[in-house]
């Protein structure tokens, strides 16, 4: 039984990780303005929702799993107050902090007829905060970190985010080169 | 019931013109350009859905359903 | 500018001597109901209607003086002249109805001292603002005051539900001030008596032109509603055999020809769509080509965005290049782009920029299509020496 949920804890973080990379990676693409072919517009965007909601969802039984687990010996309070945990309080401490990020977004996102754009969009930009630090919760505490089949997991999600990022940055990254605009002010 | 944009929020993400292709299309730059001739255009009753899923689609929150 | 002065003289004459009386908000919306007076700011919506609006709700005033428009040079005189009479309005409307605050705003080109000296006494802040072509748009005026960026917000709430401070907000242009505070001393009967019945008062119009011997005599006017276009310019000097066209309204107005018989009034400027807006009255010398004097100024309104609107910031610099195109004899562009480019930015904006960018292009062909085709055939007659 134990066994199971050190299992599922381990495995419902790796795949969480991949759909966060896969939400992250369409999100940038959606922010060009470019469709993707079949997708659309509107459909990317909703893909990139369903796969972070998808992400939460497996966040949630992820950090479930390992309160159940008396191995991990989750106190309620590592959940979250980082940086508290007797295993590896750092490696650990960024998990818990991913959590937090994770969760102020997902409220925020759920929330965006209430607070506006502005909030939505500020707090949205955290997103480039919380992939790195999951990222780095996921080789420093995982008990996987130095297998061959995380390693390529790990790889493969950080070149796609990294060459998302670096592509964002290009000049020729929105579809319509003349279509954004720097704003006065954006409300 | 009407649609209407809000200019200082629409960035120009295109989402409302592929689901309300009978009221939008998009101009030379990417912003919702309506396809009558009205500035917010009258939603008929069989597009309402199509129009307020247009609503919940758009990125900026750019787009509103008025009257 | 020098200043013509006229029988008409009611704005920029000595102060009234009689104080100013305390009316009611239902007498004071009466009385400018009678009057008819109508906003001298350039949108010319009943004054009666905007005090209506917010009566009963303890709103914020703002007189507008913030001037934008570069033709228009009346609300700066008014303020020199009689800032009394623009402070007497704003304290006639406060008081009347029950204003939480009443503030002046002041464009960088209005003078400032002769107003704060006078205002020291009475309840109306003088406020010093930074203005371009569009702070003196309602809603960019109430952000500035705000303490936000003075750019338009979108028009879905008004600024007399919400406006300066949160609270509904009247903003009426200095000029109407001041009409209000001597229709409150003199009575409704006294501003209809010049005018016309469904276009009484006067107004301050700012006369101009594009050469220098064309006017003898360019400046503030104030002039009655309802007279000939062609003795306004008349009065101002104006050779009329040099005058190839008026630019009425300003850079958001529309061309009206030479040769029109036309009232100086909102119906029969309608004719030309035009209306009266702000009063300014530019006149077009023969030695200036038409499409070349309009793209100067669709150039300088394209620069003049607020930078919010996407179709404003896309659409303007290219309706700009593509009149400065048609205004180069031999250059290729076709009319029906100048006409799809003005599509592409008409009506879509928070606030009228476009729409009034949009207007002045439309006028411009037509009432210069003659000159267009010349151009389009690689000609040009103006021939500025």
């Amino acid at each position: 039984m134990n066994e199971a949920l050190w299992a599922l804890g381990r495995g419902t973080g790796v795949v969480a990780l991949v759909v966060f990379t896969l939400s992250i990676v369409l999100g940038i693409l959606s922010r060009s303005g470019r469709p993707v072919a079949g997708l659309g517009r509107f459909g990317l965007n909703e893909v990139h929702r369903t796969a972070a909601l998808t992400g939460v969802g497996l966040i949630a039984v992820h950090v479930g799993s390992l309160f159940l687990d008396p191995y991990a010996q989750l106190h309620l309070v590592d959940a979250v107050v980082p940086f508290l945990g007797s295993f590896r309080p750092l490696w650990q401490g960024l998990g818990t902090l991913a959590v937090d990020l994770l969760a102020v977004v997902t409220v925020v996102s759920l929330l965006r007829r209430w607070v506006g754009p502005r909030i939505f969009r500020a707090v949205h930009w955290l997103t480039y905060a919380l992939w790195p630090v999951a990222m780095l919760h996921a080789l420093g505490n995982g008990t996987d970190a130095w297998s061959l089949w995380m390693d390529t997991v790990a790889v493969l999600c950080t070149g796609a985010v990294a060459a998302a990022v670096t592509w964002r940055l290009l000049p020729s990254y929105a579809e319509r080169g003349r279509s954004r605009i720097a704003r006065v002010v954006t409300r | 019931m009407r649609i209407h944009v809000d200019w200082t929020r629409c960035d120009g993400h295109g989402a409302c013109a592929e689901l309300l292709p009978e009221l939008l299309t998009t101009d030379d730059w990417g912003f919702p350009l309506v396809t009558g001739d009205e500035r917010d255009p009258q939603v008929t009753v069989s597009l309402a859905g199509h129009a307020r899923r247009a609503v919940k689609a758009c990125p900026l929150q750019a787009l509103r359903l008025v009257d | 500018m020098s200043t013509l002065l006229t029988s008409t003289d009611r704005l920029l004459g000595p102060a009234p001597e009689y104080p100013l009386p305390h009316l009611e908000a239902p007498e004071l919306i009466r009385l400018v109901e009678e009057a008819g007076l109508t906003g001298r700011g350039g949108g010319g919506f009943p004054t009666a209607r905007k005090l209506a609006s917010v009566a009963g709700h303890l709103p914020v005033v703002v007189g507008n003086a913030m001037e934008g428009e570069p033709l228009s040079a009346k609300d700066a005189l008014l303020l020199a002249r009689s800032p009394g009479l623009v402070v007497d309005g704003l304290s006639l409307v406060g008081a009347a109805l029950g204003a939480k605050r009443l503030v002046l705003a002041l464009g960088p080109r209005i003078p400032a001292e002769p107003v704060q000296l006078a205002a020291r006494g009475t309840r109306v802040e003088v406020r010093l603002l930074p203005g371009g072509f569009v702070a003196g748009q309602e809603s960019a005026l109430v952000n500035l005051l705000d303490g936000r960026p003075g750019v338009p917000s979108d028009p879905r709430v008004p600024v007399f539900h919400r406006g300066v401070d949160g609270r509904p907000t009247l903003v009426l242009n200095a000029e109407t001030l001041a009409q209000l505070a001597l229709i409150a001393r003199n009575g409704a009967a006294w501003f209809r008596a010049v005018g016309t019945p469904s276009d009484p008062g006067t107004f301050l119009a700012t006369i101009s032109a594009t050469g220098p011997t064309t006017l003898r005599h360019p400046g503030v006017l104030e002039i009655a509603r309802g007279l000939p276009l062609r003795s306004a310019l008349r009065t101002a000097g104006a050779d009329l055999d040099r005058v190839t066209g008026v630019l009425v309204g300003g850079y958001h107005g529309a061309w009206v020809p030479p040769d029109a018989d036309v009232l100086l009034t909102v119906d029969d400027l309608a004719r030309f769509r035009a209306s009266p807006g702000a009063g300014v009255l530019l006149v077009l010398d023969r030695d200036t080509c038409p499409l070349a004097h309009a793209a100067t100024i669709a150039r300088y309104l394209a620069g003049q965005s607020a930078r919010q609107c996407g179709p404003c910031v896309n659409g303007m610099p290219l309706l700009a290049d593509a009149l400065a195109r048609l205004a180069s004899p031999g250059t290729a562009t076709t009319v029906t782009e100048v006409e799809r480019l003005r599509g592409l930015v008409d009506g879509r904006g928070a606030c009228a920029h476009p729409d009034g960018t949009a207007r002045f292009v439309a006028s411009t062909m037509q009432v210069f299509a003659a000159h267009v085709q010349q151009h389009l055939e690689g000609a040009c007659d103006a021939d500025p020496r």
